[in-house]
């Protein structure tokens, strides 16, 4: 999910980078107001974690390859806003670093995978789990966060590709980026994060929420009693 | 260090030992690029050209440690893994370095 250079038109990426830029700003605010030093380590382990999560190649047999991104479970764990700090870190990193991920794409990956992805995880572990404290509804509601954040995320991705054809091509019709329409990115980028890609980001999120719940479930930002989020 | 961050530290090393399987099992299921990375030699397989903006934009920059690996034209299974493994404890170690410089910055007291 990681988009390379030369995939998208300078009409698509620019505004993504704006956008990633505004809503960084945003979150340094929040972050500054609702996260405590004491989870200052947590931050930095879970941007680690990001990163490691992602080297993790999953195949699809005799296809593509894909991987967990691990956003949903810190969104749930540390909330979406210092999310999009940790997770953009990682994501920054492994363009300029390694060379995964675009130099020009980073505002479109960083707005994929660290803000769209843990709002969306974050709300739908809210949703579904209301107020309940059931260890197992727990676990069911951070699966399916998870599952669903990265498929959704994966569309989003999908779109952006998908929109290149219509937005840039030569006088001959040739694409100048992304050289796939929406029907051909949007199946197959859903398909394989359906069937594989998104239960292993389910089953991640739903073990480690678990394994805090269970620890000291005042640690779950999205669970914390007595705060407003309750 | 409290216990549960040493434990946090433990997993992340662990993890970050385990990586390879990364690399041997798409080598194992003979799958290729994620959907959307391919190389531009692998678009022009694909669909016949490469397109002129993809040519254009596609080498823009050359990461340090292209591909998570230290050697890329190394062929040895043995070796990437090694590679691999020592980019994830550096990417994983920069980014965690970052994340808490920044956070520290941002939160203060």
């Amino acid at each position: 999910m990681h988009i390379p250079d030369g995939y998208l038109s300078p009409q698509t990426y620019i505004p993504l980078f704006g956008a990633f830029v505004g809503i960084a700003a945003i979150a340094v605010r929040k972050v500054k107001k609702e996260v405590s030093v004491k989870n200052i380590p947590y931050l930095g382990m879970a941007a680690a974690f990001s990163f490691i999560i992602m080297m993790f190649n999953l195949p699809i047999p005799g296809g593509t390859t894909g991987h967990a991104v691990g956003s949903a479970l810190i969104a749930i764990i540390l909330g979406p806003w210092a999310t999009v700090i940790a997770v953009s870190v990682a994501l920054i990193i492994q363009a300029l670093i390694f060379g995964d991920g675009g130099i020009t794409a980073i505002g479109a990956n960083c707005f994929n995978m660290a803000i769209f992805m843990p709002f969306v995880a974050f709300y739908f572990f809210k949703i579904i789990r209301l107020k309940s404290v059931n260890p197992r509804r727990i676990f069911v509601s951070a699966f399916i966060a998870g599952y669903l954040s990265l498929v959704l995320t994966s569309i989003l991705t999908a779109i952006e590709f998908g929109l290149q054809p219509l937005i840039a091509t030569t006088h001959e019709g040739k694409a100048l980026y992304c050289p796939y329409n929406l029907s051909i990115a949007i199946p197959a980028m859903a398909f394989e994060h359906l069937i594989l890609f998104g239960i292993v980001e389910g089953l991640v999120t739903a073990f480690v929420v678990r394994y805090f719940f269970s620890h000291d479930s005042s640690m779950i930002f999205a669970i914390q009693k007595g705060g407003k989020n309750e | 260090m409290n216990r549960l961050q040493k434990k946090i530290m433990i997993t992340l090393i662990v993890l970050s030992l385990l990586t390879p399987i990364g690399i041997l099992l798409p080598m194992v299921f003979n799958a290729g690029d994620a959907w959307g990375e391919w190389s531009a030699e692998t678009v022009k397989d694909l669909i016949g050209y490469v397109p002129e903006g993809l040519q254009k934009y596609a080498n823009t920059y050359k990461a340090p440690l292209t591909d998570y690996s230290m050697n890329v034209k190394d062929t040895s299974v043995a070796h990437q893994s090694g590679y691999y493994i020592l980019s994830g404890i550096i990417g994983a170690t920069v980014t965690m370095g970052v994340t808490i410089l920044i956070s520290k910055f941002i939160i203060k007291k």
